[in-house]
């Protein structure tokens, strides 16, 4: 291992951090307003469970690199999309790649938070609506709070999946982490010190993510924390 | 649309057999990816239930890089870190020049090596649902520990592994459209170079997208089948597990 080689190289990959990083925050938060979205729509009659249900099947079944594909590439089929308004946006390989994976990720995270809204017992529901509570209070207060703890585990590991998935941003010639370790090794030869140096910068993101959620977990079940057991009911 | 019922066809002018191969192509990686992955899986979860601590140690670690590194970093440090290390070792031996190596060999390795690792936690989970005392009986009658494997706890953890082993082959699947970036003709490569040549890049990707949900599909009627099969004669599932 050449160290010298190690050290030129890190800051150079670290300079894509941010555009990482902001692939995965954009591509998050849109896939969790479009996961509520679905969890809504899956709710609301039998025609938008279908469709919420075909959604996820539909995302769910396919590569998300072949979705990215579909949209910077296909779009491009239809001349009535490359004549409108929106294609100086749609061109752009970073509005693609976030699309695709805001896409995606709300595919995974809808099913992640119908299994927390499953998992809200219906004594809890039965209390809410018994102290008068009106529907909306009752979700934001009851329903939704018990539904996100309840799917914290399985989001946290839909997050740090996220983070790794910006890596395929790369091929659409996006210059985030990978995508500067790509050109790094086309000049310099070195693949294995260059994509190894990649590995760790993701490998401590990831390892930042998932002590954060379980911080997270500890702080919000604290009604389980051994001290509060100990107290008289 | 008749058009594009041409071109996915399989006439003179159609990508249908083309098509067809590197959708077998795209079997044929994920099959050989899975297995590994199952190796490497049953090496870890042994190493994490019954391994000496260093072998523990040492699987654990391997759990934790491989699921905080993204799919592609760790095919493109098997394809291109390959070649340079067989380049390095061949040109000591007086080869000059670099050396190819084989997409589908990389790929595969891999692949495998990511779903090893989730693999692994899925055969540990089955292994601690088996009741104990299944085990304990079949110590008590003299069973060799090997004899034990086989007729006590593989039949008993693969039963509870199936779902989750289900889900690690439709990830490999997925993963498995990675491997066109090493150039091997599978079904996202030969889309992209049908999509090129024609110029028609939203139909071949859909017809790509279509191939995976296929495959997906069957294979997860497959699992459901199995999954049933070996549950005959079980009491009823017990919830929540």
């Amino acid at each position: 291992m050449d160290l010298a080689f190690i050290a030129e190289v890190f800051p150079k990959l670290l300079a894509g951090l941010p555009l990482t990083l902001s692939l995965a925050v954009l591509s998050l938060s849109g896939g969790a307003v479009l996961a509520l979205m679905l969890s809504g729509l899956r709710a609301s009659s039998w025609l938008g469970a279908q469709f919420a249900n075909f959604y996820v099947y539909i995302f769910r079944g396919t590569p998300l690199l072949i979705q990215i594909f579909l949209i910077y590439y296909g779009l491009a089929q239809f001349p009535a999309l490359r004549h409108s308004l929106l294609w100086p946006l749609l061109r752009e390989p970073y509005v693609c790649a976030v699309l695709a994976l805001m896409l995606n990720d709300a595919a995974y995270t809808s099913e992640i938070l119908r299994g927390g809204l499953r998992a809200v017992s219906s004594g809890a529901i039965e209390a809410a609506k018994v102290a008068g509570m009106s529907r909306p209070t009752m979700l934001r207060r009851i329903v939704l709070p018990l539904a996100f703890r309840q799917a914290l585990p399985a989001y946290g590991a839909e997050v740090t999946s996220m983070v790794k998935a910006t890596s395929l941003a790369s091929v659409v010639t996006l210059m985030e982490v990978t995508g500067l370790a790509r050109a790094e090794v086309s000049q310099s030869y070195r693949a294995i010190e260059v994509f190894l140096c990649a590995a760790v910068i993701y490998l401590v993101l990831v390892t930042l993510i998932t002590r954060l959620v379980h911080w997270l977990e500890a702080r919000l079940s604290t009604h389980r924390s051994p001290a509060l057991d100990r107290s008289p009911a | 649309m008749g058009e594009a019922f041409t071109l996915l066809g399989f006439g003179p002018e159609g990508w249908g057999h083309a098509l067809l191969t590197a959708g077998l192509t795209t079997l044929a990686v994920s099959a050989c990816a899975f297995a590994c992955g199952l190796v490497l899986g049953t090496l870890c979860a042994w190493a994490k239930i019954a391994g000496p601590p260093v072998l523990r140690r040492a699987a654990d670690i391997y759990g934790v890089v491989l699921r905080g590194i993204p799919d592609l970093l760790v095919i493109y440090l098997f394809y291109f870190g390959g070649r340079q290390l067989v380049t390095t070792i061949a040109n000591q031996f007086g080869h000059t020049g670099p050396v190819e190596i084989s997409g589908f060999v990389a790929g595969s390795l891999a692949i495998g090596l990511i779903s090893g690792a989730a693999q692994a936690e899925v055969l540990r989970g089955a292994f601690h649902a088996i009741p104990p005392g299944t085990l304990e009986a079949a110590r008590v009658t003299g069973m060799r520990r090997w004899t034990m494997f086989r007729r006590i706890i593989a039949p008993q953890a693969l039963r509870t592994a199936l779902p989750g082993l289900g889900n690690q082959w439709q990830s490999v699947i997925k993963e498995s459209a990675l491997v066109s970036v090493t150039g091997l003709v599978e079904t996202l490569r030969a889309v992209s170079v049908a999509a090129n040549s024609t110029e028609l890049p939203f139909l071949f990707f859909l017809a790509g997208g279509a191939i995976y949900l296929a495959i997906t599909t069957v294979s997860g009627l497959v699992f459901r089948i199995a999954e049933w099969r070996a549950m005959r004669g079980q009491p009823a599932m017990r919830v929540g597990g």
